[in-house]
């Protein structure tokens, strides 16, 4: 595992692009095959399962470590990573290890089925043989938290310069549900393979979000607008008399959404069409709360199926007979998708996501001020004349998303963040006035700068009240301004009420905690826009 | 009475009528070294070593400082006091007071590994220790000097060889030194940031040993230095001063860099693990060594390692100071 510490440690000292693709390039060019296949589909976000808990992983790190489990346990808030502060208590290696990262893998994979005595004996044994990067990799292997700062875009530019294949034919061959146990390096990168290409997906063209107004962007007759719809980013393939509906997390959803297998009674085969899923009654979309029911119960009951149908929001065709249609204009594709669905009955899952006329963009700006009227969170915008490109790429697509809801909220409890954030102050539970009390309402975790978070942290230091485990009451007197997407209805919630995507938009300092919001505001934002 | 007790303004030793390193104004101080958290301006007279005394002076001008010898004894009230290496910087010391043959002796920072530069740690027997904690966590184990410093000028070479400078952020008292004193200056020129340049000057003026150093003004061609080694305080680095080295390779030196996530938040392209603080097992030895009874934790890991000493048989108490617990934040930048 020598040669992949050595590039993770390449990859984790540099935030230069440059110097990331030509070590991943050197990496992909020299290291044994099992071990690329391995290194891209970690790369990628293939990782293995956890396999041992973190309980016991603790226990065994202090028995070895000669420390109490107590002690341990501080160690870890304060690294903030539980593979890193493993691999900091325990004691210098005694041997040197020279397994390479497959058989590593291998040996991994192993550990799930054995029974604890074994399991423990294999994991002190690997702790005792390596050191540094390497133990600390092998625990990030093992308890399923292995991420490095590389995109998989960045991979994929530097498997193209190692291996000579476009980028464009690697990304999309490295799309899909494989993982190295079953495929090899030389069918995965270099080999045709008609099976896969069956079920392999597009990438997905990201948009970024607009700065500011959209009159930069020039000509509106230049540009497309739909809603933005708050759902679920999907793919459907419908090919060789079978269909497949991808996430933008490349997760094969196909069975978790039934309702769509209908689209191979309208679709001919070889068709592509990225839209959104959505949760669909009564020809509006559900709140996205009903969408996450689907997503989130492990077996889908008819009653579900029924309280929350979902239907295809489609906005591009991406293959059409089998043809890559993403090297056209959108305008063309975009036509070719509206005669498409011209064809479709009522009854399928399927809708066309309308294009949203605009004679300039101040009349785009009041169709976005009316999108959450139609279940939408704000407009997307598209260029008529770019092809389908593959990431996130700024230019072409650009989110143009409503302005968050804001209360200003006290700031009551405070906990320590992780990774990056270990050591400071960044998760906290804010409130809202009912009478005399503040009820908590909801917690947030970005939104401020790191300067922020280490002047909040000194202050939480010296004003905390109580401590409960890892998270401390502080004294009420910051206000924030919290931004959300939306608001709904939790009976889960102690105030009833659950946001979505809260975050700090403001530190408050001008605002004394008694002018903060009240749960009365809340209920009223509920009824407004819940 | 007790030997020494904790007070609002420092520790303060009631049979010498003195404190050790106060942060509120007092009569008569007793400074450890001359970090800022420790020698602080407003008090009427002064005493420390003497090679700590000319960075002291530099830093509070005009003050009534007198000077004391390592290992000599002085008299002060019905207390008697002596100075003994803390090994964190050059000049630094413990502070060993006795009374009617009792013994405490206040730590200040130190660290067990000798630096080639500082006077190495000395211990000293105690009936009570006040030790600071700044790295008392078992995740804090430092890898020797020349090993560090072996990383260092491969990255500095590494960079040389691209014609990159190399900047490299360190503490202006004590580490920058310990760096200057440390590495292999056959690699190429060394340049400093003014901060550091003006401590190199106080401590070469005190006959203290360090490399020729190129300080870095607006009028320095830097051209003329490619691929020097900059050494520069932490807050530079991110700094307008920083940018006129174009895509300079950045690095850390600090015992903070054991923390990847501390690393990664500083946004340098390396850490160096180089602590002027002792280790877990440093702290521990240290302890070990002063033969005391009982143990007073004071900057750091104070509340943990406390129960830690606790269970390893210790009489610990915690001593507050005007900071508060855990020290990352207020001495990210610190040594």
């Amino acid at each position: 595992m020598k040669r992949f510490a050595a590039l993770f440690t390449a990859l984790d000292r540099t935030t230069r692009t440059n110097a990331k693709i030509a070590a991943l390039a050197a990496y992909f060019t020299d290291a044994p095959e099992p071990d690329r296949l391995w290194t891209v589909a970690l790369l990628s976000g293939r990782r293995p399962r956890r396999a041992v808990t973190t309980t016991r992983l603790r226990e065994w790190a202090a028995e070895r470590a000669g420390l109490p489990l107590w002690l341990f346990e501080e160690c870890y808030p304060v690294v903030g990573d539980l593979a890193e502060t493993i691999a900091l208590v325990l004691p210098q290696a005694t041997g040197t290890g020279t397994a390479s990262l497959s058989e590593r893998m291998a040996e991994i994979a192993a550990l799930a089925q054995m029974d604890e005595p074994a399991r423990k004996a294999r994991i002190l044994a690997a702790w005792d043989s390596l050191d540094g990067t390497e133990r600390f990799l092998f625990n990030k292997l093992i308890t399923g938290g292995f991420r490095v700062g590389v995109s998989q875009t960045l991979m994929t530019r530097a498997l193209a310069r190692a291996t000579g294949i476009a980028e464009a034919d690697l990304a999309h061959r490295l799309m899909g549900d494989w993982t190295p146990a079953t495929t090899t390096w030389a069918a995965l990168i270099e080999a045709p393979d008609p099976a896969a290409a069956l079920s392999r997906p597009y990438p997905f063209y990201l948009a970024y979000q607009i700065e500011g107004d959209p009159q930069a962007l020039g000509d509106p007759a230049d540009w497309c607008a739909e809603y933005k719809w708050d759902g679920i980013r999907g793919q459907l393939i419908v090919r060789g008399g079978t269909h497949f509906l991808w996430s933008r997390g490349e997760e094969l959803m196909t069975d978790r959404f039934p309702e769509l297998a209908q689209a191979r009674d309208f679709l001919p085969p070889g068709t592509v069409i990225d839209g959104e899923i959505l949760g669909w009654a009564d020809d509006r979309p559900l709140p996205f709360a009903a969408l996450q029911k689907r997503i989130t119960r492990k077996s889908l009951s008819k009653r579900l199926l029924a309280e929350a149908p979902v239907m295809l929001k489609a906005y591009d065709l991406l293959e059409e007979g089998g043809t890559d249609l993403r090297p056209r204009p959108l305008a063309q594709r975009r036509a070719r998708l509206e005669a498409l669905f011209a064809r479709l009955p009522d009854r399928s899952p399927l809708r066309l996501s309308p294009l949203l006329p605009f004679a300039d963009w101040a009349a785009l700006a009041e169709t976005r001020a009316a999108a959450r009227a139609a279940g939408a969170e704000g407009v997307m915008l598209k260029r008529a004349a770019a092809p389908y490109l593959a990431g996130r790429k700024k230019g072409d697509w650009w989110k143009w998303k409503l302005d968050p809801l804001t209360v200003d909220a006290v700031m009551i409890y405070a906990q320590a963040g992780h990774g990056r954030r270990a050591t400071l102050y960044t998760d906290f539970t804010f409130a809202v006035w009912d009478g005399a009390d503040l009820v908590p309402f909801t917690k947030a975790y970005s939104g401020l700068t790191d300067a922020e978070f280490r002047e909040i942290t000194a202050w939480v230091r010296k004003n905390t009240l109580q401590r409960f485990g890892p998270v401390r009451q502080v004294r009420p007197e910051h206000v924030f301004e919290i931004a959300f997407e939306g608001i709904q209805q939790s009976p889960r919630h102690k105030s009833g009420i659950a946001l979505r995507f809260p975050r700090m938009a403001r530190w408050r300092r001008d605002k004394p905690p008694a002018e903060a919001n009240t749960l009365d505001d809340l209920r009223a934002l509920l009824a407004s826009h819940g | 009475m007790s030997v020494l007790t904790f007070t609002e303004r420092g520790i303060f030793c009631p049979a010498g009528n003195f404190f050790i390193d106060p942060w509120a104004p007092v009569d008569r101080a007793l400074i450890t070294h001359g970090h800022s958290d420790h020698a602080r301006p407003g008090h009427r007279r002064y005493l420390a070593t003497a090679p700590a005394a000319p960075v002291i002076r530099h830093r509070l001008g005009g003050i009534a400082l007198d000077t004391i010898g390592y290992g000599e004894r002085r008299r002060i009230g019905d207390s008697l006091v002596s100075f003994h290496p803390a090994g964190h910087v050059p000049g630094s010391a413990q502070i060993r007071i006795e009374v009617a043959g009792e013994v405490w002796v206040v730590s200040g920072d130190y660290k067990t590994e000798a630096d080639g530069l500082s006077e190495p740690f000395e211990p000293v027997r105690a009936h009570a220790f006040v030790s600071e904690c700044t790295f008392g966590l078992p995740v804090f184990n430092w890898a020797p000097q020349a090993q560090v410093l072996a990383e260092i000028d491969a990255w500095w070479a590494a960079n040389a060889a691209e014609g990159r400078f190399s900047l490299l952020g360190a503490y202006a008292l004590g580490k920058a030194q310990r760096l200057l004193a440390g590495v292999n200056t056959g690699i190429g020129p060394i340049l400093t940031h003014g901060a550091i340049e003006a401590t190199c000057a106080v401590m070469r003026a005190q006959g203290i040993a360090l490399p020729p150093t190129v300080p870095v003004t607006p009028e320095t061609d830097l051209k003329a230095h490619a691929g020097a080694l900059a050494l520069a305080p932490p807050s530079a680095l991110g700094g307008p001063w920083a940018r006129r080295f174009g895509t300079a390779a950045t690095g850390l030196a600090s015992g903070w860099m054991a923390l990847r996530g501390v690393r990664r938040r500083r946004g340098a392209d390396r850490g160096f693990v180089l602590s002027d603080h002792a280790d877990w097992a440093g702290l521990n030895e240290a302890i070990r060594e002063t033969g005391a009874e009982r143990v007073f934790v004071t900057h750091g890991y104070t509340t943990v390692f406390r129960r830690w000493l606790a269970d390893q048989g210790h009489d610990a108490e915690i001593v507050r100071t005007a900071f508060e617990g855990e020290t990352l934040d207020s001495a990210e930048d610190a040594p």
